[in-house]
């Protein structure tokens, strides 16, 4: 092999003199890139530590723009509102609240108003119920929202927000664990009421978090809210504006991000959430950037409600008075969790016959709900969380719906993606705030 | 299997058999399973207790409603009677109950009250907020159900679309044209139900895997499970279980 297969040579007065030429360089000054040109298709996940639980992401890549992505649920499928029509109606509560597993107190309080409007006793429920509901509903929009910060923020890059956010949602999820006995997956909120009273610790603990929260929020706005990099990362980046939110039913944060003060706590009230103070915080561009800022707003909001909750609190019955639907025996928490309390196990075991019948009727057979269906949506940390449920006259479900805000909301991010850099569809994926228990259902 | 009996012809004394799902040692042959999920103690009737003493309790039956229906359900029949032309042929029922308003519709039509829905200056459903599915086996015909909740963002109304298929031709026109958010959520319902909405971009399961036989949220698509055998007992899976209907 000579020389001249790598460049021409010529003798001239000063000696030889090579003519070197690169291979392609025509090919790329003439503007075609042959490996730029050639989309390439990636699969990210269904175990990527970025697309928030067990999604696959199909991408089609032209470099590094995406030019088609299509989403692949359904790894988390657990047949939930199949499971669901074979157990009696307050057993639904323990299946909802592992829907969508970072706000399960709204699983649990959608299920339970739905249920109430079957039976016809949302009148009923005693106004310590509903304002427990409303403060755990929060409280739990608090630490989801906090989850939401705390990931985005390390998938693009800040690990300490990570920590920083796990360690205040650790403190609510302490809250939840004094209230109910469980970290998650409470099973809290029943038909009826909820399952036992807020005891006086857990107050005295709300309060400090209260106090606690608004520097720790301050913290955060300094680490991300001027920080270039942050700013880089989301300003511009996934923009969906409110047509393409409404066309592709999109609700929540990403809705209000996008201009649209839709929030169903002000504009379709339930929980008497219209007795409260509280903003429903918007932004206009529609991009990750005004999620974030809409969110940690949320989280403000959220405070001062869960302050005036805390305040309302009056002493009385926290579950209907009817006992043919109230749960019969008060559960207290023990070593073991939740459970009957010991006084009322003395009392069916060993005095009342009657009371032991009522008890086994009702917590093995369950109570009847009058045929019908009903539809309740209620504003969740993700969007419009709706329960369709339908009853045949039995003591089972005969058919409960989620219409699950990550499940809709996650088909908006094509609409997001397609055009721009496949760094951005983390961070427009991670703004969607997908929680894919909750849309595989 | 043969129903265990535990009565004799003859008037003699009843004898007691080992009921179905409660053997000792080796798995226990489970009695049929039904919709209603009897099969426990070796009864063959419908399970309920209450039944034995010859209690029956009256169902309230979902009738069509009369007008006036009450509150915003005149003005929302009365707007899309004025926008849709064939409004008298497509609207099967009107139905209010538990203060929410349901419309039943003829399938075939489902998808152009859908458009009216959505675009009269005076109704403006601007948002498909969900579909689902209902089984409503043995009801009639066309147990196959979808039902559709629309809501109106700037009335701050919501009214319901019901549309019936039968299991056997399964077909009614998609809304994804109308509300593109129905992609997914019709995709649900394909793949717990199997109804086929035509014109869907692209109808494949979502939540199965995509090899999956059988439509699971259908009422005869049994639930499955194992017997589960604890402290000695067998605990029969949930659908196999006693219900109360």
């Amino acid at each position: 092999m000579s020389a001249s297969n790598y460049a021409t040579e010529r003798e001239t007065a000063e000696g030889k003199v090579f003519t070197v030429t690169g291979g392609d360089w025509d090919v790329v000054l003439s503007g075609t890139d042959p490996i730029n040109d050639e989309r390439i298709v990636v699969n990210m996940g269904p175990q990527h530590p970025s697309t928030h639980g067990v999604l696959r992401l199909v991408l089609e890549l032209e470099g590094e723009t995406v030019r088609e992505l299509r989403s692949v649920v359904g790894y988390l499928h657990t047949g939930i509102e199949k499971n669901m029509e074979f157990r009696n109606w307050v057993q639904g509560s323990a299946f909802v609240t592992r829907m969508d597993y970072l706000a399960p107190l709204f699983n649990e309080t959608a299920y339970s108003l739905a249920v109430e409007k079957l039976l016809g006793i949302e009148e009923q429920i005693t106004e310590r119920a509903t304002t427990i509901r409303v403060l755990m509903m929060e409280l739990n929009r608090i630490s989801s929202h906090l989850v939401w910060v705390a990931t985005t923020a390390m998938e693009l890059g800040a690990i300490n927000m990570m920590l920083y956010g796990f360690r205040e949602r650790e403190y609510v999820l302490e809250i939840f664990e004094l209230i109910t006995g469980l970290r998650m997956n409470h099973a809290y909120v029943r038909p009826g009421g909820v399952a036992q009273d807020v005891p006086d610790e857990a107050i005295a603990k709300i309060r400090d978090f209260l106090k606690l929260m608004p520097k720790k929020l301050a913290e955060y706005e300094k680490m991300l809210s001027g920080q270039p990099i942050w700013l880089e990362r989301t300003q511009n980046v996934g923009v969906l504006d409110a047509t393409g939110c409404l066309a592709m039913g999109v609700t929540g944060p990403v809705l209000r991000s996008a201009g649209l003060a839709w929030d169903l706590r002000k504009t379709m009230p339930y929980c008497g959430y219209e007795t409260y103070e509280f903003d429903v915080p918007t932004h206009t561009d529609g991009d990750v950037w005004g999620r974030y800022l809409v969110r940690l707003a949320e989280i403000r909001e959220s405070l001062k409600l869960v302050e005036q909750a805390v305040d309302r609190l009056r002493p009385g019955p926290v579950m209907v008075a009817d006992r043919k639907i109230a749960w019969p025996a008060q559960l207290a928490i023990g070593v073991d969790g939740m459970g009957n309390s010991l006084e009322h196990v003395a009392k069916i075991m060993g005095q009342s016959m009657e009371s032991l019948i009522h008890h086994f009727k009702l917590v093995t057979e369950g109570f009847r709900v009058p045929p019908g269906q009903v539809y309740v949506g209620i504003e969740a940390p993700r969007g419009e969380l709706g329960v369709h449920a339908v009853s045949d006259g039995g003591t089972r479900p005969y058919r409960v719906h989620y219409r699950e805000p990550s499940f809709v909301n996650l088909q908006a991010l094509p609409a997001m993606a397609e055009g721009g850099l496949i760094a951005d569809v983390i961070a427009g994926g991670a703004s969607l705030d997908p929680v894919m228990g909750g849309c595989d259902r | 299997m043969s129903a265990p009996q535990d009565r004799t012809d003859d008037g003699g004394v009843p004898v007691p058999v080992t009921p179905a799902g409660a053997t000792g040692g080796a798995p226990a042959e489970l009695p049929p399973s039904s919709p209603a999920g009897r099969g426990m103690f070796g009864d063959q009737g419908t399970g309920d207790v209450s039944g034995y003493g010859g209690l029956v309790r009256p169902q309230r039956p979902i009738e069509a409603a009369t007008r006036p229906y009450g509150g915003y359900f005149d003005e929302v029949t009365d707007a899309l009677e004025e926008a849709y032309p064939a409004f008298g042929e497509a609207i099967e029922k009107v139905v209010v109950d538990r203060g929410e308003l349901t419309l039943h519709i003829r399938p075939e039509r489902i998808a152009e009250v859908c458009q009216v829905m959505r675009d009269d200056l005076s109704l403006r459903f601007e948002l498909l907020s969900s579909v689902s599915g209902v089984d409503y086996l043995g009801a009639d015909a066309r147990r196959l159900h979808v039902v559709y909740q629309l809501t109106s963002m700037t009335y701050r109304r919501q009214v319901r679309l019901e549309a019936a298929v039968s299991a056997e031709d399964p077909h009614l026109p998609s809304v994804t044209s109308v509300y593109p958010t129905a992609d997914w959520q019709e995709r649900e319902a394909y793949d717990m139900f199997g109804i086929i909405f035509d014109g869907h971009p692209g109808l494949t399961r979502i939540l199965m895997p995509d090899d999956w036989e059988g439509h699971p949220q259908r009422k005869d698509y049994p639930l499955g499970g194992v017997p589960v055998e604890y402290k000695g007992a067998e605990i029969p899976p949930p659908d196999r279980r006693r219900s109360y209907q």
